[in-house]
């Protein structure tokens, strides 16, 4: 990847034309952003040096999305900025819409969460491209669109023409987000803000947009303030770090002294969350599972399977989503299935619970076959093999009170009476943590944390003696996420549920499972426990994705 | 939201839209959603909704109990002040005969707004039927149905109604009848819709691996998340309604005189172009009747 050799002298670099008197490319201060009539951002300050980095750090709902979109003018209705953010010592806030609609895109550049949603669907790339080129000096459309084709080379992308020519939906999201990140430093903008650019993309993926925000970084000496939840990004990436939490700064200075040595509470609890920078944190709960796998507690196996094959398509379209998959996991321990989008990790899970039927091969749970041609068959293997899913934004129904959520699984089996059906949902509302008082909430009145509790204690209820977790923390902060791997881990221990986790997050298994399965391309290419997979990787993918784990100890 | 603690339940609610990723919220801490929620719709109540409530609670009070609103008897009328212009004693004036053409709107409202809810409930639940059937089946069935309702839809409206009130009869409540027929394919095909997104949406799989059946996923997921919409439509459709069935009764197609539905009003009154106002009286209040729901189902469309 990366041919940066590719670059011409067509376009120049931003630092030339800048007065050498500003020591900062953005200099934020006091800043306070308010909607409505709700303050959301306190006095914020921060600086970025030219050609440096400086990452923004918080949780959902800290503001610092709201800070980029104060920056670069595209607060929604209602809200309202104050302070002074000099950017080349201009103050972009007091300029009128006239006269900064020229920075916007053409000196600060912007690059989006959400590459899927972030470019129009019934446009081509090229074409999208050329917008973006249009804000360069250019006189002949011949010469934007070899602009354009050569920045698309520049991010990474191997055919620029044939990606010129695509629509979006003809790309994956790794190459969607290359676009963005192409279209945005077309201009040679001196500062880019990239808000979240990797959290919808595989681990492997985002190591590599992180790398070609750096090497675009050194190539053109832009400025980047980089927006993210996880510190050991941060960390990795950028020169300085601002510490965010409801609109305020709690920390912020040089990587290395805020990396090394928090000061602040919040930045500590910040790092101690990070699962890669702390692998052994719940090792005493995680040992008992540990007892479970082998030695004189040993248990036999809850889950089996074996030659699990499953092919969708036919003929030449034919696609083997799973390919003689067999694994087994022994009662009260955790097994992961590992891997990108793609790899079969999710279908697997799917045969798993029997929501579909595999071509071939046998899952056995507790000693029952899952697919029976006898729904209530299935259905009864479901009681006691529970799914609990990615998004718990989509797996709750929005017009349910969470005391009814919880409750469906019992009134579906016609587990006791209704009184004892009340208190199994409080119980286990209980055991997840949550207050009872939630009970009568709508999910919409939930967090995220909040909703994927429910979500559990919905799986939960049924007393079940395997969950199936299809990467439950992926759509929540790393400090929920914590949470959530702890709250797991505790019932393991308490119950001796037998888990089997799904994820890409090699950090996070490390901290929970006992032992894991990498899948690629439908197949089991490495399996294991944890400890000897993670400590002599055999496969060169496995290394490959223990490798993209953002560890924060690069700077 | 504020993740001041993480221990039991600590997460607070996400603030409301738009300031998703932004503090607020500290006011719905802890306090049960029911005061608050109803709080947030009165405050976003704008008058001219206000105003559509009030012109739909007058139009119903008069359809319920029209007595109560006029003395005079819509049928029978004092021949010596024919054609009387709006005073503070006709407020509508008179028409040929002398009767009162506010007691003759008032009284025909009745039969206005049941054969226009006659209309809907026919769409509704035929509509809702078919598309609930097209959608949660699917396969074969929904190619069949949803080709129906292609059809039905190709055919307008108005032209359909007047086509099946011929055949039934020249009657207000075969107007109703058939203004019902054609909207059929509106909801149905609204339903459908609905219906497949509800039906491929992760909790209603969720429902199943819970152990729940197609029919409790059904009636208890799919229906519920479904009907939101349709409900709005319908409110929508009760205005449309009103509309058409002005519309069949113009041309003649509902009750004949001495009957007093807002269309046929408008048609007497027209023979009368030295009497605006009989035609004006009755037209002003279906306007403002049909204006009224329709701002109403728009605000149903933006609140939640």
């Amino acid at each position: 990847m990366a041919p940066h050799d590719r670059l011409t002298t067509l376009l120049d670099k931003p630092t030339a034309a800048t007065p050498p008197d500003v020591p900062s490319v953005l200099a934020v201060d006091g800043l306070t952003i308010a909607y409505g009539g709700t303050q959301v951002v306190h006095g914020v300050d921060l600086a970025v040096g030219r050609g440096q980095s400086l990452a923004l750090i918080g949780e959902s709902g800290s503001g610092k999305s709201t800070i980029a979109r104060a920056l670069l003018r595209l607060l929604p209705d209602g809200g309202r900025a104050q302070g002074r953010a000099l950017f080349e010592g201009v103050d972009v806030l007091a300029l009128p819409e006239r006269r900064f609609r020229p920075l916007r895109g053409r000196s600060i550049g912007f690059v989006p969460q959400d590459p899927g949603a972030s470019l129009n669907p019934v446009r081509t790339i090229g074409a999208q491209g050329l917008e973006a080129a249009a804000l360069l000096d250019l006189d002949s459309k011949a010469e934007r669109r070899e602009a354009v084709l050569e920045t698309l080379a520049q991010v990474g992308l191997d055919e620029p023409r044939r990606v010129a020519a695509s629509y979006p939906h003809e790309l994956s999201g790794g190459m969607l987000q290359r676009v963005l990140i192409g279209l945005a430093v077309l201009p040679r903008p001196a500062l880019l803000v990239a808000d979240e650019p990797t959290s919808a993309l595989d681990v492997t993926i985002q190591k590599r947009i992180l790398d070609l925000l750096s090497d675009l970084q050194a190539d053109l000496g832009n400025s980047l303030l980089l927006i993210t939840h996880d510190l050991a990004i941060a960390a990795e990436r950028a020169d300085s770090l601002v510490v965010l939490k409801d609109g305020t700064v709690h920390e912020s200075g040089a990587t290395s002294e805020v990396f090394a040595a928090p000061s602040s509470a919040y930045a500590r609890r910040l790092h101690a969350d990070v699962p890669s920078l702390n692998p052994d944190r719940y090792a005493d709960l995680r040992d008992v599972g540990e007892r479970r796998r082998h030695g004189v507690d040993a248990t036999p196996a809850r889950i089996e399977v074996a030659g699990l094959t499953k092919t969708f398509g036919r003929g030449d379209d034919a696609l083997v989503a799973v390919d003689d998959v067999s694994f087994s996991v022994p009662a009260g321990t955790t097994h992961a299935l590992v891997g990108e989008s793609g790899s079969g990790k999710t279908t697997t899970i799917r045969l798993l619970v029997g929501l579909e039927t595999p071509d071939s091969g046998s899952v056995e749970v507790a000693g029952a076959a899952v697919h029976q041609h006898d729904r209530a068959e299935l259905r009864e293997a479901r009681r006691h093999l529970q799914l609990v899913y990615q998004n718990p934004f989509t797996s709750l129904d929005p017009l349910w009170k969470v005391e009814r959520l919880v409750r469906e699984p019992l009134d579906r089996y016609g587990v006791g009476s209704r009184a004892e059906r009340r208190d199994r949902v409080r119980e286990a509302v209980a055991s997840v943590g949550l207050s009872e008082e939630l009970l009568t909430r709508r999910p919409a009145a939930l967090s995220g944390g909040q909703r994927q509790r429910v979500a559990i204690a919905r799986a939960l209820v049924l007393q079940p003696d395997v969950l199936v977790l299809d990467e439950p923390t992926s759509a929540l902060d790393v400090s929920v996420q914590a949470d959530i791997v702890q709250l797991l881990l505790r019932l393991q221990a308490e119950r001796g549920l037998t888990y089997l986790f799904v994820s890409h997050d090699l950090a996070l298994v490390r901290q929970l499972t006992h032992t894991v399965s990498v899948m690629r391309h439908g197949k089991v290419v490495e399996s294991g426990p944890v400890a000897e997979v993670f400590a002599a990787p055999e496969h060169d993918y496995t290394r490959t994705l223990l490798a993209s784990v953002p560890r924060g100890a690069e700077r | 939201m504020t993740l001041t603690s993480i221990s039991a339940g600590g997460e607070a609610a996400p603030p409301p839209a738009p300031a998703t990723d932004a503090g607020g919220g500290p006011q719905r801490r802890g306090t049960r959603l029911g005061p608050s929620r109803a709080r947030g719709i009165l405050a976003r109540l704008r008058p001219s909704v206000l105003l559509s409530f009030g012109v739909v609670a007058v139009v119903l009070a008069w359809s319920v109990a029209p007595s109560l609103f006029t003395s005079y008897d819509p049928a029978v009328g004092v021949t010596a002040d024919f054609f009387q212009p709006p005073s503070a004693t006709h407020w509508f004036g008179t028409d040929h005969l002398g009767r009162d053409v506010y007691a003759r709107v008032v009284h025909g409202t009745a039969s206005s707004v049941t054969s226009a809810l006659v209309a809907v409930a026919i769409g509704l639940l035929v509509g809702g039927f078919v598309g609930l059937v097209a959608g949660f089946l699917g396969g074969l069935v929904d190619v069949v149905l949803a080709r129906f309702i292609d059809v039905l839809l190709a055919i307008p409206s108005f032209l359909l109604a007047v086509v099946v009130v011929s055949a039934l009869g020249f009657e207000t409540i075969n107007a109703a009848i058939a203004t019902g027929v054609s909207a059929v394919a509106v909801f149905a095909r609204v339903m459908r819709a609905e219906v497949l997104r509800t039906r491929s949406s992760v909790f209603v799989e969720a429902a199943a691996v819970l152990g729940a059946n197609r029919w409790q996923v059904l009636t208890r997921h799919v229906l519920p998340n479904a009907s939101r919409s349709v409900l709005q439509l319908a409110v929508l459709q009760f205005g449309l309604s009103i509309l058409v069935i002005a519309g069949l009764a113009f041309l003649g197609y509902g009750d004949p005189p001495p009957a007093s539905d807002w269309g046929l009003l408008i048609s007497v009154g027209k023979d009368y172009p030295l009497a605006p106002w009989l035609v004006y009286a009755p037209a002003i209040v279906t306007v403002a009747t049909v204006l009224s729901v329709n701002r109403i189902s728009r605000w149903l469309r933006t609140t939640d």
